[in-house]
């Protein structure tokens, strides 16, 4: 069945999808976000004890999404995987290491003889909180700023700068998006608390530090999208594949594809409304309006950078390089082949969500803590 | 074209994904043999309810789950490496090679990571049924995990079901099933997943060896020798037994590997099996005409009979492969590097055409690489072509290491079947904890099966240097053009990471088992 499309549909097929894991990954930062929160509001041991086991019953899953993303994008555009991955090493390897040390916090943490200490796990999963979510928002703010490299005609990658990657974090613009992704991880994080602790200092803290973060939050957003909506974008020729500048290009996507814009406006509406509902009233289910507005909000930002003849991984040093959904793509058989195995995510969801509801059904409580504490 | 390669930029970016394969692969087989151990038990428990087996499946739960976390951490490292380190070699093969690496996650490790958290949070909060279905289908998800990742090594080691496309400088897959039914696959997970559970066997065996020495747990001990004992015989067993159709399909696709490992220089019919021997600390490579061996053990013929089944067949050494032999129709590595060359001076005038607007010639040149024979007698030399100034030295792997890796994996293969098989026997008898010798053999046999399952992976990669995809693609060309000096420094960062991870595991699992079952 997936035979017959043309190879531009299945190109758009699955930018669809890698653009829904990476979306969904965003959301599930709560993990991440949650993290950060450790100290701040985990006052005693007993109180980072229940942070602990809350966000460790997720953690994996976040982690999972993000083999799961990369994998995808490998198989899909192998070509952005090279370029990018080996091109930009600096800032792909630091927030590799932040999830190396974020996989073995969890389990490493309370047990007798962990060699590093307590301490150190837990500022792991600090670091691990900071950095992931910074820099990938960092490295995704290229897909639209652009980067430094060339291609040659094997298709490989030189890359202009030695700071490899790490000269992103010089822009304005890029650095908006990276702060937008941390504190937006770490509102999702406080909203994942209200949702599962059943603990008063806790909730206390958790809505103070909510106020302090929505704040930075939204300014950082507002800050990035003006930016986007007002910068030059990488538009191809679809008839020659020829990239060229086009003033306004983010924002004509956005008003070309009024989709698009319906789901980012939507997106937003979600998120806030969550985040608002959490903070003035009582309402401990803010997570599953900001969380899913999240996801669509991401999604969006994907579409705008990729869609309507725009190049999504765009190079800044020599045009004709930029990356494109159809030259960084695999072949028609292998996408075709790739699809089939696409149909089984609605069943993989369906049992994730099965096996969750089957432990989350209370809070979480001091008193579970004394005799039920993994972590 | 790769003159400009800096040599120590690719030794290093060797080095470190040699440093974190080898240490994902400390604890990825424990991880796959110990999920069915516990899941075997688990089941014991659901069906007699007795504490004494629930107690023995916590305990080796717990162990499980200390060495998954760790397992999980440097995966991903792998993974974002050949993105990161071999990025030529990403784009080249990506069409295939991305495939399983997303298969794999979106079947195995979700699978794996949603039902490992049932299996250590549901002991009272789901049903007893569903639990234990949570404990094997976190056993059955692991297992899948090793399933793609293999598919796509053995893709590697014999690129099937693939054509080049000389359009976009890459190979492209042509049938998905070839490439995942491959005989090469087969038997290698078959080979890789038996010897995890043998691994995993000896370790339990191991551990409550030691539980018997100190008189502690006698009974937990006993069960948890019996239950391993009889995992132990089997995957010894079913791993020899893989073991040796491994060496076969060697045999017929990298005769060079084959050749290394057993440290057959010149070839001959009636080609012994070495059981033991030791290279000169003199011996080149490169055959000639020295005798290499200081001694050596064999029984005449195995070889030939395991390639042919015929102990008259010819097995080709070092120098047929590398000087040519007519007789047996092998071309020379000269000749087939100059037929290499051609293939990518065809690639380059067909790029230069191309730039030029020249329509007829880039037609007539494209034309090339889907004719059969052209692709027989020309295409199918195309890595070679990389080494047109190479030292042929160059072109084959390191024989020493390969030959004492290998023997070193046969010779625990077998020691593991005896160990298991008396352990077994024994302690069936409730005499196992009797002798004292014999229960320190058990316990200082633990490390071993480690040695043996690095030393295969060293088989399997070194031989099949220089290539990354073998005779399609060297080493030399896959790599990311980057500062040695970054990659040196990731190196010493992952080194010393890893350093401390491994020593807290260490620390961690030696005070969960002093603990023992009885502890919390
Ligand atoms: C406990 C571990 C263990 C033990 C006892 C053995 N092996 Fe093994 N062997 C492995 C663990 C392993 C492995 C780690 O799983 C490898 C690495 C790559 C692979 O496919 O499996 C491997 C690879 C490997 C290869 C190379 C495959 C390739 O290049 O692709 C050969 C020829 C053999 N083995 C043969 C044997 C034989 C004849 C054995 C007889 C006793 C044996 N192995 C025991
Ligand atoms: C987990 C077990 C593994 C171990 C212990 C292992 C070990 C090694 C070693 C020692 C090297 C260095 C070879 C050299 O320097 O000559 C290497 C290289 C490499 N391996 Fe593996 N490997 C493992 C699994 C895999 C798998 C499953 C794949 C592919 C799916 C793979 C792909 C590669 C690649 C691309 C290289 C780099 C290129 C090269 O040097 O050949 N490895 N591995
Ligand atoms: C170079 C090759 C390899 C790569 C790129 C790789 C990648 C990964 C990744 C990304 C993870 C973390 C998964 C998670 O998020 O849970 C992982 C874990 C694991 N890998 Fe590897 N791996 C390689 C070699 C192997 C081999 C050869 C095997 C088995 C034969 C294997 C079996 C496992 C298992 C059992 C885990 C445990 C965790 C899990 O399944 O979630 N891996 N690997």
């Amino acid at each position: 069945m997936f035979g017959n499309l043309s190879h531009l549909a299945l190109q758009q097929y699955w930018y669809v999808i890698v653009a829904l894991l990476g979306s969904l990954l965003v959301f599930l930062f709560f993990v991440q976000g949650g993290q950060t929160f450790l100290f701040s509001i985990g006052k005693s041991e007993n109180e980072r004890t229940i942070l602990v086991n809350v966000l460790g019953r997720k953690w994996e899953f976040t982690f999972t999404t993000l083999v799961t993303f990369g994998g995808a994008f490998f198989a899909s555009f192998p070509l952005f995987y090279a370029t990018s991955f080996g091109g930009a090493y600096w800032v792909w390897i630091i927030i590799l290491f932040a999830f190396v040390i974020q996989a073995v916090s969890y389990e490493f943490r309370t047990k007798a003889s962990n060699f590093l200490g307590k301490k150190t796990y837990e500022t792991f999963l600090f670091v691990n909180g900071m950095a992931g979510t910074f820099l990938i928002g960092v490295a995704v703010a290229t897909f639209f700023s652009g980067s430094q490299f060339a291609l040659d005609e094997m298709n490989s990658v030189t890359w202009q700068t030695r700071a490899r990657g790490l000269e992103a974090v010089f822009s304005v613009f890029n650095l908006s998006l990276g702060f937008t992704v941390f504190f937006l991880a770490r509102v999702l994080g406080l909203l994942y608390f209200l949702n599962n602790i059943d603990n008063n200092n806790i909730i206390q803290r958790t809505k103070k530090q909510l106020l302090y973060n929505v704040i930075p939050f939204v300014l950082f957003f507002l800050l990035f999208t003006v930016l986007l909506m007002l910068r030059d974008g990488y538009a191809v020729n679809p008839d020659t594949g020829e990239v060229f500048m086009e003033p306004y290009k983010y924002f004509n996507n956005l008003v070309q594809m009024p989709l698009v814009l319906v789901i980012f406006l939507g997106g937003v509406m979600m998120v806030l409304g969550g985040i608002l509902t959490s903070l003035l009233r009582d309402y401990s289910n803010g997570i599953w309006f900001a969380g899913p507005g999240t996801v669509l909000v991401v999604f969006s930002l994907f579409m705008l950078a990729g869609f309507n003849n725009t190049a999504f991984y765009p190079s800044a040093y020599d045009l004709q390089s930029s990356l494109t959904i159809q030259n960084a793509s695999s072949s028609h058989y292998t996408l075709v082949s790739m699809s089939y195995v696409s149909m089984f995510v609605p069943f993989i969801f369906a049992y994730i969500w099965f096996a969750w509801r089957s432990l989350n059904r209370k809070k979480v409580t001091e008193e579970e803590m004394k005799e039920d504490a993994h972590y | 074209m790769f003159e400009s390669i800096d040599m120590s930029l690719v030794d290093w970016s060797r080095g470190q994904f040699a440093l974190t394969a080898m240490f994902h692969w400390v604890f990825v087989p424990l991880t796959l043999g110990l999920s069915f151990i516990v899941a075997f038990m688990h089941t014991i428990y659901f069906r007699t309810g007795q504490e004494e087996w629930k107690k023995m499946t916590k305990f080796w739960m717990k162990l499980f789950g200390i060495n998954f976390a760790i397992g999980v951490a440097t995966g991903i490292i792998l993974e974002f490496e050949f993105g990161t380190n071999w990025s030529n070699y990403s784009w080249f093969v990506g069409d295939i090679f991305g495939t399983p690496l997303a298969v794999e996650g979106i079947f195995a490790f979700f699978l794996e990571s949603t039902f490992i958290a049932i299996m250590f949070f549901g002991w009272n909060k789901v049903s007893k049924r569903f639990h234990l279905a949570a404990s094997w289908l976190t056993a059955f998800g692991a297992n899948l995990s090793a399933v793609w990742i293999l598919v796509a090594n053995s893709w590697m080691q014999n690129p099937v079901g693939t054509v080049f496309n000389p359009l976009t400088a890459r190979n492209e897959m042509t049938s998905f099933w070839d490439v995942a039914l491959s005989e090469t696959a087969v038997i290698k997970f078959l080979h890789t997943i038996t010897s995890s559970f043998l691994l995993a066997s000896i370790f339990v065996i191991g551990v409550s060896a030691w539980f018997l020495l100190k008189n502690r747990e006698v009974l937990f001990a006993r069960r948890s020798t019996i239950i391993a004992g009889v995992f132990g015989v089997l995957a010894a067993l079913v791993t020899i037994l893989t073991g040796d159709s491994s060496a076969r399909d060697i045999a017929r696709t990298q005769p060079m590997k084959l050749a290394a490992i057993e440290g057959l220089f010149d070839g001959q019919t009636r080609a012994p099996l070495l059981a033991i021997g030791a290279l000169r600390r003199d011996a080149t490579k490169m055959p000639d005409g020295n005798e290499k061996f200081i001694f050596k053990i064999g029984f005449p013929g195995v070889l030939s009979y395991m390639v042919h089944l015929d102990t008259d067949g010819f097995v080709p050494g070092i120098s047929d492969l590398v000087y040519g032999n007519e007789e047996q129709g092998i071309l020379s590595y000269e000749e087939r590097i100059e037929r290499g060359s051609v293939a990518i001076q065809t690639l380059k005038e067909m790029k230069r055409a191309k730039d030029r607007g020249d329509e007829v010639t880039y037609a007539a040149m494209a034309e090339k690489f889907s004719d059969p024979k052209w692709v027989e007698d020309y295409f199918q030399h195309f890595g070679f072509g990389y080494f047109k100034k190479a030292d042929l030295d160059d072109l084959i792997p390191n024989v020493k290491l390969n030959f004492y890796s290998f023997h070193i994996m046969v010779i625990l293969g077998v020691h593991f079947l005896i160990l298991s098989a008396i352990a077994l026997w024994l302690a069936m008898r409730n005499r196992w904890g009797n002798h004292k010798w014999l229960l320190w053999i058990a316990l200082l046999s633990i490390p071993l099966p480690w040695i043996a399952s690095q030393a295969g992976w060293v088989v399997a990669e070194l031989g099949r240097q220089p290539w990354v995809v073998y005779e399609l693609m060297p080493t030399i060309a896959a790599v990311t053009r980057l500062d040695a000096g970054a990659v040196q420094l990731t190196f010493w960062i992952f080194t010393l990471t890893f350093s401390a991870l491994f020593i807290a595991e260490i620390k961690i699992m030696l005070s969960q088992i002093k603990k023992g079952p009885g502890g919390h």
